[in-house]
């Protein structure tokens, strides 16, 4: 079936991203990982009746933090023409406690049912998002605008923080 | 009808995407590595929830709960590569374990 194609598809494209990320040793490279891994799990999210939630990945992801992660290697890498190569530490203990929380969540989630008697109706059937305008507006509208308070005060704090004006004291 | 994909796929997949970041927070020593490592975390929570929230239609709370994750990890990646570029300002290097001054 074309559409288990395609969900198979993007769970692989996510999984191999992200384990190359672990290896890849070019910062640039892993940044073009991270956006590969994540338009990926886009298309996951679609595919999870998530629509809404993968539109706002791509776009928050891809147009957003990307162009801030590619600024910041830019902006930290000396200008002199090679890339810059990063070097690992810690491998034995970072392989052990990946593994072990890997095999601590898989061997919890074997054999598990999470299904919940049988729903009369699939996610499908509903349009989740006029349900989410409705939401947002309604029971969440406390959170919804204290999210943009957030953005408002972090963006702010972001451009104070990487400005270069010194105080007259300091 | 619209088929519903097995949930444990998207669950072993969001274990292996956050064992993936947690092993590039622990091993790359570089912090721009490091944030994307944090990113690749929250988005395997992202996952969980939205995998989760297909089991009761109708309602979008894991979806909302997403949402907010995604917020919070925008202003996460502004302030702290803010963060990475200052200190790269100040010590000249890119190596969180090089910036040790406050080591007694």
């Amino acid at each position: 079936m074309k559409v288990s194609f395609i969900f198979y598809f993007f769970e692989v494209v996510a999984a191999l991203s992200a384990l190359s990320l672990i290896f890849i040793r070019n910062v640039f490279y892993g940044a073009l990982l991270l956006i590969g891994c994540l338009l990926a799990l886009a298309g996951v999210y679609v595919l999870a009746f998530a629509e809404f939630i993968a539109v706002t990945q791509i776009l928050v992801y891809a147009g957003g933090i990307l162009v801030v992660i590619l600024f910041g290697i830019m902006l930290t890498t000396k200008i002199s023409g090679k890339p810059l190569i990063v070097e690992h530490g810690n491998k034995l203990s970072g392989a052990l406690v990946g593994i072990s929380f890997l095999v601590l969540i898989v061997y919890s989630l074997v054999g598990e049912s999470f299904a919940v008697g049988q729903p009369s109706e699939t996610p499908g059937d509903f349009n989740n998002l006029q349900i989410i305008g409705i939401e947002l507006m309604n029971d969440f509208v406390l959170p919804f605008e204290v999210a943009g308070i957030l953005l408002l005060i972090s963006l702010i704090g972001a451009a104070i923080i990487a400005s270069t004006v010194k105080s007259k004291n300091g | 009808m619209v088929k519903m994909f097995p949930i444990e796929h998207f669950l072993f997949l969001g274990a292996l995407l956050f064992s993936a970041g947690l092993v590039v927070v622990i091993i790359k020593r570089n912090m721009i590595m490091v944030l994307l490592g944090i990113e690749l975390m929250l988005n395997a929570s992202i996952l969980n929830l939205v995998a989760f929230n297909q089991l009761h239609p109708g309602s979008v709370n894991g979806h909302m709960f997403a949402l907010f994750v995604i917020i919070v990890a925008v202003c996460e990646a502004a302030v702290g590569l803010a963060i990475v570029i200052q200190v790269y300002r100040y010590y000249q290097t890119s190596v969180p374990d090089e910036a040790n001054e406050l080591n007694g």
